[in-house]
């Protein structure tokens, strides 16, 4: 009975967490990322930094919406397929219903100043908010891996996707070979 | 029952195909709901993301759910959401898996420590893509003040960013409008 008790706890807590953010996440599944790095591993600890970002790397190294492959993998750490599919749920449901129920009353009202001063504002927030997980994945790697090699990969990086427009699979790709033979021959 | 099935390869190619999240997607739904099937015009589906964006939550999945629903009822609705997700969630659990269990191996250690600093360039073009499409709507004074107010708050203060972001949504709700509203730039999408 309370073994079933915590499991049906650990569900709402997982529903919570992905309710919340998203619902919050104005902008789309990027604006999401710091939210969700925020309750599971402050204030949840269902993951330690280290591990949010390698979860993220590995998702952005995938193809297909960001908001949900965190949801679902995080679920899945959590509480297997019902908790990958609880947080699912919370991620697509809300947001979805909300936006067929109220369509008529969104299209008299999307030019109204203040819908669109919210989607403007939240911007810059979210720039902050992203420009910190930035610089945790640069701490994260200058303490895993030598100077020159952050260096290069960074770098190189941001010239072959801004730079040379190369299609971030390809430049994720590469990265990879990149780290497999600096793995092998470290 | 086609519909069903044109739903599925719609929303399983504009899912596959698309990277980065967000935004990114648009373009490719475009192609799938206008040009491939045409369900919506074209001049319907830009309203449709207009509407999108004065809600929260993943754009991807407001934009297939939407547009299943429109095409087939509830039952389309679920089938575009599925085709759109799932493929990339079982990916991403199936490779997280084996990461873990690979772990001890250097080649795929050094796999796993080579991507984090490439991610981090991937969030900070999308953090700059943020900036700029705020600067296209009001001065960049503003953008930067804002910019120093939230980082002051975060990250001195150590507020929840939740909090952060509810109180930017509620200033913007009820905060006075001018009169005069010169903000009518550059698009969202």
């Amino acid at each position: 009975m309370i073994a079933f008790a915590t499991l049906i706890l650990e569900y709402l807590e997982i529903f919570w967490v992905f309710f919340i953010t998203n619902i919050l996440g104005y902008g789309g599944g990027p604006a999401t990322i710091p939210l969700v790095q925020h309750e599971v591993v402050d204030v949840y600890s269902w993951m330690t930094e280290y591990e949010f970002i390698e979860m993220l790397a590995a998702g952005n190294a995938l193809p297909g919406p960001i908001a949900t492959k965190m949801a679902g993998s995080i679920g899945f750490s959590q509480a297997h397929i019902i908790g990958a599919i609880v947080a699912l749920v919370a991620t697509v449901v809300p947001s979805l219903v909300l936006k067929i129920m109220l369509m008529n009353f969104l299209m008299k009202h999307k030019d109204s100043p203040r819908v669109k001063r919210m989607s403007l504002y939240i911007k810059p927030t979210v720039a902050v908010l992203l420009g910190i997980i930035v610089v945790q994945n640069f701490i994260v790697s200058f303490a895993a891996m030598a100077i020159w090699h952050v260096v290069a990969l960074g770098v190189g990086s941001y010239y072959l996707l801004e730079k040379r427009k190369i299609h971030p699979s390809l430049v994720i790709l590469i990265a990879l070979i990149y780290g497999g033979g600096m793995g092998v021959f470290s | 029952m086609k519909k069903y099935k044109d739903l599925t390869m719609g929303f399983l190619r504009a899912g596959v195909l698309g990277f980065g999240g967000g935004m990114a997607c648009l373009p490719l739904i475009q192609r799938e709901v206008v040009d491939k099937y045409g369900w919506v015009t074209e001049d319907e589906f830009g309203e449709i993301v207009a509407i999108s964006n004065t809600l929260p939550g993943p754009i991807n999945t407001k934009m297939a759910g939407y547009l299943g629903y429109r095409t087939a009822g509830v039952t389309g609705a679920m089938i575009a959401v599925c085709a759109t997700i799932l493929p990339s969630v079982i990916l991403l659990i199936l490779l997280l898996e084996t990461l873990t269990r690979f772990r001890e191996y250097s080649v795929v250690a050094g796999m796993l420590q080579a991507i984090v600093p490439v991610v981090g360039v991937m969030l900070g073009i999308m953090a700059w893509q943020f900036l700029t499409a705020a600067a296209k709507e009001m001065k960049w004074l503003l953008v930067l003040g804002q910019l120093a107010i939230v980082a002051l708050l975060v990250v001195t203060l150590n507020l929840h960013p939740a909090i952060v972001v509810g109180g930017v949504i509620a200033l913007a709700l009820f905060m006075p409008v001018k009169t005069q509203n010169t903000a009518n730039g550059g698009d969202e999408s």
